[in-house]
């Protein structure tokens, strides 16, 4: 293990190796797991851990373990499909305000200010009031939110990229601004830009947890980390592993991927 | 002198005014986008072609955009948020008391908040790569890392389930000494305070850091400033902008704080009203509660951003 960890060196590649572990789990998880999320067990309901189920049951009597992989699958994946809409997006515009000036990127950017004057989850409440919860409505909400932290972050990256000799040359052979934007910036930022990924990656799962934990996210009968936690509430007084276990998960999740991109931010 | 202070600060509150304007058309646009409109939700299957057309000129949604946009914004401005989709109460009566308990709770937050992570940021930074430092520095990236609700459950758990010590829902008409204040709002305004202390310390932190690490505070050491006199003297001044700055950051974080804790506590406020508002998808409340939230956040923003402007130097001539 410390041998892997030694080759990679820069925190964006394990902060990249700790996604891809999740990504991978969020994919083949659910197939692993023996039970149906939906089936209800002849168990009792918040029964504790046994062979039949590992994590016991939750508040209607199915498997926690089956439904824990089936939830970490919606929170993995909705989060992982809105931070690529927003930092796809988001890096694009950037880096193409500090290649060209015209009005399209200034308004753009008075745009992207004009978010950060609106605090996030307020927003996304205003955006699920009239579009509702559906899964396209939360990645698109949650793309839309984070959207304005990638433009500025690539934006302030690629502003003395922007400056260099290969790119003025660039121009001055006539290339496109797409050819530039994509082939001689984008490599130049993409390190620090990965870091960038990975916070509003947990960005995203802290709203979405807290969305679907408010009962206005992901909807019943699809379940993820928050709203596992939601319609387990009662379990608390039983002190059940289908309350705790996935507040458990989110915070290793996200304390994961935050240890790895904070802990080399202050020696590199 | 080309950037005077006058000039500094009236050209954040133009900003601050261009961020109102954006906001407020955001919050008429997005409620405002969708093809159906508030007549379908009223009238439901009883809607026919006649009764949609006299209950939109009735709303005056047959009017322009542009028209209705306007007409919206002069009863905004007069606090009339329209009446509520679904009980028919007027969404000011509604929200008006309910603000009063969110600003109580918000503000009582913000008073242990913002003195504990001043505290807790300065002297880790001061005692910077030691136990306590690292020990303040995990501690706040976990509070940091977690979702708000988490830290809200934990404390119900370990508070009301556990050790019976104080209630899990706040009963606001009970409270009528200090006592029983104490005993309603620990929970929640500790809770509240915490989850928005995290970020506070980490800025405060490494802006005093910054600060410490300059030439001038190693040409202080030199000369023989004790350390009292180094703190407060030359280094506090020079890291007052960003902490307020990071203070004034932290305060979005506190306001989805307050959304969440409210929920979970059960506590009346604007922001748990707003939570059921959307639910229902009762857009005029939703509006007026998302109005309310975003001109408080940017009152807020703004005065720290002048406090920056004022109490820094550097910010002067920037």
């Amino acid at each position: 293990m410390i041998g892997i960890f030694g080759k990679l060196r820069s925190k964006h590649d394990r902060a990249v190796l700790l996604l891809v572990f999740w990504l991978l789990l969020a994919l083949i998880g659910p197939l692993c797991s023996s039970y149906n999320p939906g089936a209800i067990s002849s168990q009792p309901v918040f029964s504790g851990p046994s062979t039949a189920h590992l994590l016991g049951t939750d508040y209607l009597g199915r498997d926690t373990l089956s439904r824990l992989l089936d939830g970490i699958r919606h929170t993995v994946l909705l989060c992982f499909a809105s931070t690529l809409l927003s930092c796809s997006i988001g890096t694009f515009m950037g880096i193409a305000a500090v290649t060209s000036k015209s009005w399209v990127e200034v308004l753009a950017g008075r745009v992207a200010d004009g978010f950060l004057a609106i605090p996030s989850l307020l927003f996304a409440l205003l955006v699920i009031a009239v579009f509702g919860t559906s899964t396209v409505a939360l990645i698109m909400t949650m793309g839309v939110i984070y959207m304005s932290g990638a433009y500025r972050t690539s934006r302030a990256l690629s502003q003395s990229v922007a400056q260099r000799d290969f790119v003025t040359m660039a121009r001055a052979r006539g290339e496109q601004m797409t050819y530039i934007i994509v082939q001689e910036i984008l490599p130049n930022i993409a390190g620090p830009m990965m870091a960038d990924i990975g916070l509003r990656f947990i960005y995203s799962v802290l709203l979405l947890s807290n969305l679907s934990f408010l009962g206005i996210g992901v909807q019943p009968p699809s379940v993820d980390l928050g709203s596992m936690v939601r319609e387990n509430m009662l379990g608390v007084v039983y002190g059940s592993p289908a309350m705790i276990v996935p507040v458990i998960v989110i915070a290793v999740l996200t304390v994961g991927i935050n240890v790895t991109l904070d802990s080399h931010g202050r020696k590199d | 002198m080309k950037n005077s202070l006058p000039k500094l600060i009236g050209k954040r509150c133009l900003a601050a005014a261009t961020s109102l304007v954006f906001v407020v058309v955001t919050v008429f646009a997005v409620t405002n986008i969708l093809p159906g409109d508030a007549t379908d939700a009223l009238l439901g299957q009883n809607a026919t072609p006649q009764t949609v057309a006299a209950l939109r000129h009735g709303m005056g949604l047959d009017q322009p955009i542009f028209f209705r946009f306007w007409s919206w914004l002069w009863a905004a401005v007069h606090g009339e948020f329209g009446h509520s989709l679904l009980n028919g109460l007027s969404v000011a009566d509604a929200i008006g008391p309910r603000l009063h308990n969110s600003l109580l709770l918000a503000g009582a937050a913000a008073l242990i908040a913002v003195p504990a992570s001043l505290f807790l940021g300065i002297t880790s930074a001061i005692w910077k790569d030691t136990f306590y430092d690292r020990i303040v520095s995990i501690m706040t990236l976990g509070v940091v890392s977690v979702p708000e609700f988490v830290i809200a459950t934990i404390a119900v758990y370990v508070f009301s389930v556990r050790l019976h010590l104080l209630p899990a829902i706040v009963d606001v008409g009970s409270v009528h000494s200090l006592g029983q204040f104490l005993y309603a709002f620990f929970m929640p305004v500790t809770t509240l305070a915490l989850v928005s202390l995290a970020q506070m310390v980490r800025m405060t932190r490494a802006a005093m850091a910054d600060t410490l690490s300059a030439s001038y505070i190693e040409m202080a050491l030199l000369k023989g400033i004790g350390p009292v006199r180094l703190i407060l003297v030359h280094a506090l001044p020079n890291a007052l902008g960003p902490i307020v700055n990071a203070v004034a950051l932290s305060l979005s974080s506190l306001l989805g704080g307050v959304v969440v804790i409210e929920v979970v506590f059960t506590y009346p406020g604007i922001a748990g009203l707003m939570v059921d508002a959307v639910s229902s998808r009762d857009v005029p409340m939703v509006q007026a509660c998302a109005l309310v939230f975003c001109v408080t956040y940017l009152i807020l923003t703004t005065f720290a951003d002048i406090v920056t402007i004022l109490s820094l130097p550097r910010g002067r001539k920037a």
